[in-house]
């Protein structure tokens, strides 16, 4: 084993993704630069990587959310950006965590629905959200489609 | 501010919404990057050294594999911090090339036996169950400001 030293100690870094009709990865990095206040940005397909000071990235990232706050999504990443244990430049292929973005975000333009619809919505109106419970175990056009896979 | 576990502990939707609602979600990454920000010995690719499945040992006994230990020393402390819960229960993405059924099922049984409020959901199918699903969120989460 070697010795272990650490880059960009101190800071963090946030994905922001953005899955909007009306902006682009690139439209939202061209405005992430004009505001960057030091903060280190990376363009990706899906939005951007920013890394710095906690309280930088969150300033940057709260004024790009204002831009279009239902379609703009925000999480923690632990790597920084270019990192070779991560990076796909080093590896080949996705890295590990881009199938369950890619997952997530054929969905999100539902939860974009359902942020742009809490403003208007009933409060007193109690959710009804997808559950466990909710669901059937098996749908049937499931079971017919397992049935003929079988069969075939 | 609550501190909220989320399971999958990488979700980005969960993570956003618990952030933008006003709270601290408790995800894999925060773990993540106090490892990967400490010095010490090189363990690649995530820093998870032989200590790991020792820390593991609070939560899982010595014959559970080294796997789940090694998981359950970054989940472990999060559940034990956490003051809520939101699980998604039809993460499939959770087990594959990173993930473990295990430990997800230790997981999701560590969060329902330690008493803190769970909201249990799946994954919003259509636009209708894209609205009920942020709705209950909000509402969840609103709940846990007004009692913290």
């Amino acid at each position: 084993m070697t010795e272990y030293k650490p880059l960009y100690v101190g800071t963090v870094t946030k994905y922001v993704f953005v899955e909007s009709p009306d902006m682009t990865p690139g439209d939202l990095a061209i405005r992430a630069y004009e505001i960057s206040r030091g903060v280190m940005i990376k363009e990706t397909c899906f939005g951007l990587q920013i890394t710095g000071k906690e309280e930088d990235v969150n300033a940057v990232i709260g004024m790009l959310r204002e831009l279009d706050p239902a379609h703009i999504f925000v999480k923690d990443r632990g790597f920084p950006p270019g990192d070779p244990r991560r990076c796909r430049a080093n590896l080949g292929g996705a890295r590990p965590g881009y199938y369950g973005h890619e997952f997530e975000i054929s969905l999100i333009r539902n939860v974009s629905k359902g942020l742009e619809s809490l403003a208007s919505r009933d409060p007193e109106r109690v959710p009804n959200p997808p559950s466990p419970e909710s669901g059937m175990a098996l749908d049937i056009s499931k079971l017919k489609k397992i049935i003929e896979s079988m069969e075939g | 501010m609550a501190k909220v576990f989320i399971y999958p502990a990488t979700s980005l939707i969960l993570s956003d919404l618990v952030a933008r609602f006003g709270h601290s979600p408790l995800s894999a990454a925060i773990q993540i990057r106090e490892r990967i920000q400490t010095p010490g010995l090189d363990s690649p690719p995530l820093q998870i050294t032989p200590e790991e499945p020792k820390k593991g040992l609070k939560y899982a006994a010595v014959e559970v594999p080294s796997g789940v230990r090694g998981r359950m020393s970054l989940y472990g402390p999060m559940i034990e911090k956490a003051e809520a819960a939101i699980i998604i229960n039809d993460a499939d993405y959770a087990f594959g090339c990173m993930g473990c059924a295990r430990t997800n099922e230790l997981i999701k049984f560590l969060v329902r036996s330690s008493g803190i409020p769970v909201l249990d959901l799946n994954y919003p199918k259509s636009e209708g169950e894209g609205e009920e699903f942020v709705a209950a969120i909000h509402a969840f989460l609103k709940e846990l400001g007004e009692s913290g």
